[in-house]
């Protein structure tokens, strides 16, 4: 049974156990630095389908398919599938899974979905409630780009905070018993909104949620951050990733070394024109499913603490003058040593 | 955050520490590039000129080649890259207007021709039209009124 430690971390006594894992991208992410550790590029941008929508449902569908196969499952097995994106109303992962007969737990975290996602499917397993779950999510930049900003053909220039949607999707199989990293705390972030108004500056905006649930973790599980081998953030992106890590030293916790970020892992910055670097919901889920979890195995990593942050504003808030409130989910996952 | 910034010292803080826009960079490549589109629109007018064309059905001619050009550029997936480089100086001149009005237009066309592309095809130009059409209708009441004062 899954106990509470401090005032946010769930402790899960019987450790859930990530037994497999799929990532697929999109061209611009298979010409990155991770190229070798995704199961699948995609070339075309549709994915075969009509629009970009549908090709991102696509992503998330084949992606739960090749998870599976490769740990020899079958959908049956999984008792929730939990999974969204960042389409309106999650619809990218409700249209994935509409012909799969399997219970549907559809959540919206922005940029933080997989590990809202992964929190959730373990504390289900740890509590009894499953034998396997499917935490998975997906991005496209096509769709996100006519969901946030403008027209792909429409001529403009990116600030020097933006950052590039990913176009992926990342599965995550957790299972009740299995070989693989395990996930032995959870915890759940609140929202927080330090006023930041600019949609094209989220890594300045969920650096702050990211530093919270940090020390919020660190102070619920009474670890230092030198515990773990890794802390990992979503796709704070370069910026982001710098602002956090000074908030960090300002609260006595030195994060160098040990702290990195998706977004600037996934692109090569210097050389792919992104910017920041990544974002989106794929861009933390596909780092982690194929990149982070290879090296786990390897036992090249043994504790990692996977942050993933969310943006959670809409462009109708942001015309209306508010600010970007955010979110970041804390997931520790660690081999058994 | 153990530590508790206030709202308006992490504000200060982030845009303090924010990598700064290529100022010099972005007005010599907008100069560049509207310099560039004007003397293209300047020669196709010399030309009318040259066939033939009275004055004012050249200035009108001209304008319908460019706007032409950025429409076809634009379906050519070319002139996202230019508007990229060039920033305002691809913007401001009429093939911009163009490319604002015609990069929705396909973005928008699975949504269908009425709700999508009929809906939509406005979605960036239709500010500049409705306050351009405005300072027109005032420019136009104040031209009035000063002309029958005289």
């Amino acid at each position: 049974m899954s106990t509470r430690t401090g005032k946010q971390t769930v402790v899960l006594s019987n450790p859930p156990v990530a037994i497999g894992s799929a990532a697929i991208v999109g061209k611009k992410e298979g010409d990155g630095p991770l190229a070798r550790y995704f199961d699948q590029i995609i070339d075309d941008e549709y994915f075969g389908e009509k629009t970009f929508e549908k090709a991102e449902s696509r992503l998330l569908r084949d992606t739960l398919v090749k998870a599976l196969e490769k740990c020899g499952k079958s959908a049956q097995d999984i008792h929730f599938i939990i999974s969204g994106d960042l389409q309106n109303q999650c619809t990218a992962a409700s249209y994935a899974f509409r012909d799969v007969q399997v219970s549907f737990i559809g959540i919206y975290g922005a940029c933080s979905t997989m590990a809202e996602s992964l929190a959730l499917g373990a504390m289900l397993i740890d509590g009894g409630a499953a034998e396997m779950t499917a935490c998975l999510t997906s991005s496209h930049f096509c769709s996100a780009e006519r969901q946030f900003r403008y027209p792909l053909e429409f001529g403009s220039q990116r600030t020097p905070t933006s950052q590039w949607t990913v176009t992926g999707a990342g599965c995550i199989l957790l299972g009740k018993q299995g070989n693989g990293p395990r996930i032995t705390h959870v915890t759940c972030g609140t929202v927080m909104d330090m006023g930041i108004k600019d949609a094209n500056n989220m890594g300045g905006a969920m650096a702050p949620a990211a530093c919270d649930t940090i020390l919020r973790h660190l102070q619920d599980t009474g670890r230092s951050l030198d515990y773990y081998d890794l802390v990992l953030t979503g796709d704070l992106g370069s910026f982001g990733r710098s602002i956090l890590t000074r908030l960090l030293k300002d609260n006595g916790v030195e994060p160098e070394g040990r702290y990195d970020d998706c977004g600037c892992m996934i692109f090569d910055l210097e050389r792919q024109d992104v910017v920041c670097g990544g974002s989106g919901c794929g861009c933390s889920a596909v780092v982690l499913s194929a990149y982070i979890l290879e090296l786990m195995n390897q036992k090249k990593l043994n504790k990692v603490l996977f942050v993933a942050t969310g943006a959670l504003h809409s462009p109708t808030w942001i015309q209306q003058g508010e600010s970007i409130p955010c979110i970041a989910h804390a997931v520790s996952l660690e081999n058994n040593t | 955050m153990s530590r508790k910034l206030t709202k308006h010292e992490y504000q200060h803080l982030v845009e303090k520490t924010m990598p700064p826009s290529r100022v010099l960079r972005n007005l010599l490549t907008a100069f560049i590039t509207g310099g560039l589109i004007c003397a293209i629109g300047q020669l196709f007018l010399m030309g009318l000129k040259e066939l033939g064309v009275d004055e004012e059905t050249a200035y009108m001619l001209t304008t319908v080649i460019m706007i032409f050009l950025g429409a076809l550029l634009t379906g050519l997936n070319i002139y996202d890259k230019i508007g990229k480089f060039g920033g305002a100086g691809a913007s401001i001149p009429v093939t911009g207007f163009s490319n604002s009005i015609v990069s929705p237009a396909m973005e928008y066309k699975k949504e269908g021709y009425v709700m999508g592309v009929g809906a939509r095809m406005f979605l960036i130009a239709g500010p500049v039209l409705v306050y351009g059409i405005f300072a027109s209708v005032v420019a136009g009441l104040l031209y009035y009124l000063w002309s029958q004062a005289m």
